[in-house]
């Protein structure tokens, strides 16, 4: 569904993306994990169009997705950001609508469909009752489905997640991440997550690809990529992996 | 949704009564319904009622439209420099685009100052280049990456207007005789009568404020900032210079023909904001009329306050405006808002 080819990238002289080649089909969640400053952000970046590629190839279906208009792209492939600061005027309702954008005509006209969309969106999050709220008034677990939703809206075959769980507790990442799985499944999505908690990765992805310093060091199945070695090499700090009790994912534990 | 237009509608309609039933004399409700009915029967006034209706004809109604018109275009390009800059302390005031239009409205009256149709329909258009000239600068001042700090946006735009008045000062002063016409005129007000500067306005702010009333979505999406905004579909460089084209055509036609006039564009879509919630495709409309019927209020207030004498409404504005923009900034500082 979506394949990047030789993907380089760079923020001016420094390159930043080495080479980046990888593939997520449609209905499963890959993980891209690694230390700080690896890349993750930049490839999500240059994968929704934000920043250029210097090199390579971003396709899905056969099209090149940055030769597209940001408005085309909207409609293969939708983002659910960093939490970020959120304008706290908006109602939860109004923000999820803007996933409609690339549906809408010149004039902004909003249709009943459109509104069936928001709708579904928002019950597939769970967050139907939230519709009038605010979302300055959100929590920061709130605030993150609501941003799913928006992009659920945006009725993309591709989902790109940037560190989604960064600054949720705990059980808003599990249930952030097992729903997106759950999604990606259901809906048939291809789903690409940047996550640095490498066990929420092993537990909710179906596969995971390592980048390090821009190039992908390994990618395959948890139990293939979260390897003692591979990971105490990657993060330049000794790790022991054991298994999770019950699911049997890997566990990696810093010594 | 159709609760706070149909509150704006009632506000503005108040406003246009008052500000043609009030002035050096004062045209009773009753007395403007036995015009209007007697026009539209077609029947000859009486006597009182027919100087009336000459002065509501002559005077009143252009100076209203007049008011009216500037009003709506200071509200409607203040809440799109809000939501351009995502800042709420822009306004075409503060940010320097008025003082801006303000010089460019100038040098095309230093030229020439004939009163023609022609010779008025250039001044806008001065107004306007040098308006989108101030802008530009102003926001390369400020600009800090992508982002627009209150501070650095506020100070570039307040250094970029005193320079664009300097001149204009420096200007009216060498154009000696019509010093005493373009003081009142900049210091805001219906200096200019009758229906011609109305008639001159008006092909500039329906472009401008026409563009405005559909960049809803747009600044809507601008709010998430720019990267998230050109993820979920909007081109945004586009988007931004067409904002910011048509704001400053607004503020511009706005500046050219009743002064600078400032705090009715932060003031009237903050007031609104809070009221009715941060969507554009609601705010900017309520801003166009909002702004429309306080500067009536005001302007009814300017004939009023130290009658026979008017006062320049731009005077009666800042002396509101002031204090609340200071209640905003300290509001902006205790508390990360809007």
């Amino acid at each position: 569904m979506l394949k990047l080819h030789n993907l380089s990238v760079s923020y001016g002289a420094r390159r930043v993306l080495h080479e980046v080649s990888l593939d997520v089909q449609a209905g499963e969640v890959v993980a891209l994990i690694g230390p700080n400053g690896a890349g993750k952000s930049t490839l999500m970046r240059a994968v929704s169009g934000v920043i250029p590629a210097e090199g390579g190839r971003i396709r899905t279906n056969g099209d090149d997705l940055p030769a597209l208009s940001p408005m085309q792209r909207a409609r293969y492939l939708a983002v659910v950001p960093q939490s970020a600061a959120l304008p706290p005027a908006f109602t939860v309702w109004e923000t999820v609508l803007l996933g409609r954008t690339p549906y809408l005509n010149f004039l902004g006209q909003v249709s009943p469909a459109d509104r069936e969309t928001v709708r579904r969106a928002l019950e597939r999050v769970d967050a139907l009752e939230l519709a009038e709220r605010r979302v300055g008034e959100l929590s920061g677990g709130e605030q993150q489905r609501v941003l799913l939703a928006r992009a659920l809206a945006q009725s993309t075959p591709i989902l790109l997640l940037d560190e989604p769980t960064a600054h949720l507790d705990l059980q808003y990442q599990a249930s952030l991440l097992s729903l997106v799985r759950e999604l990606a499944h259901t809906d048939n999505l291809a789903v690409l997550a940047a996550l640095h908690d490498l066990n929420l990765a092993a537990r909710y992805a179906d596969r995971v690809v390592l980048l390090v310093e821009g190039r992908v060091i390994a990618s395959g199945s948890p139990q293939q990529v979260l390897r003692p070695d591979l990971i105490s090499q990657a993060y330049d700090w000794p790790v022991q992996v054991v298994r999770h009790p019950f699911s049997d994912s890997p566990l990696v534990l810093p010594d | 949704m159709r609760r706070p237009f149909f509150l704006a509608l009632i506000f503005l309609s108040l406003a246009i009564l008052l500000s043609v039933a009030i002035g050096s004399v004062f045209i009773s409700p009753a007395e403007l319904w036995q015009i209007a009915s007697g026009w539209a029967r077609g029947a000859a006034l009486p006597d009182p009622l027919q100087t009336f209706a000459f002065i509501i004809l002559a005077i009143r109604l252009p100076r209203t439209a007049l008011i009216a018109l500037t009003g709506a275009a200071l509200g409607g390009s203040g809440a799109a420099y809000q939501g351009l800059f995502r800042n709420p302390l822009a306004d075409p005031y503060l940010i320097g685009v008025a003082s801006g239009a303000g010089l460019g409205a100038v040098i095309a009256m230093s030229v020439r100052w004939p009163y023609s149709f022609w010779g008025l329909m250039a001044i806008p258009l001065a107004a306007f280049v040098t308006a989108l000239l101030t802008v530009f600068l102003v926001y390369w001042l400020a600009r800090v990456g992508g982002s627009v700090p209150t501070t650095n946006l506020i100070l570039a735009g307040v250094a970029v207007g005193a320079f664009a008045t300097a001149l204009t000062s420096f200007l009216m002063l060498r154009s000696q005789g019509e010093l005493r016409r373009a003081l009142a005129w900049l210091l805001g007000g219906g200096s200019q009568t009758g229906w011609v500067p109305v008639l001159t306005m008006l092909p500039y702010l329906l472009i401008g404020v026409g563009v405005l009333l559909f960049s809803g979505h747009a600044l809507n999406l601008l709010q998430f900032g720019d990267e998230q905004a050109q993820q979920l579909g909007l081109p945004v460089t586009r988007a931004k210079t067409v904002i910011l084209v048509a704001a400053s055509l607004t503020t511009a036609a706005a500046v050219a023909f009743s002064g600078i006039i400032g705090f009715i564009g932060l003031i009237v879509p903050h007031v609104m904001r809070m009221w009715w919630g941060g969507d554009y495709r609601r705010l900017i409309p309520l801003s166009i009329l909002g702004g429309a019927a306080s500067l009536l209020v005001a302007d009814v207030l300017a004939r009023v306050v130290l009658s026979p004498q008017e006062l320049p409404v731009g005077i009666l504005t800042a002396l509101a405006g002031a204090p609340f923009f200071l209640w905003v900034l300290r509001r902006a500082k205790n508390q990360g808002f809007w």
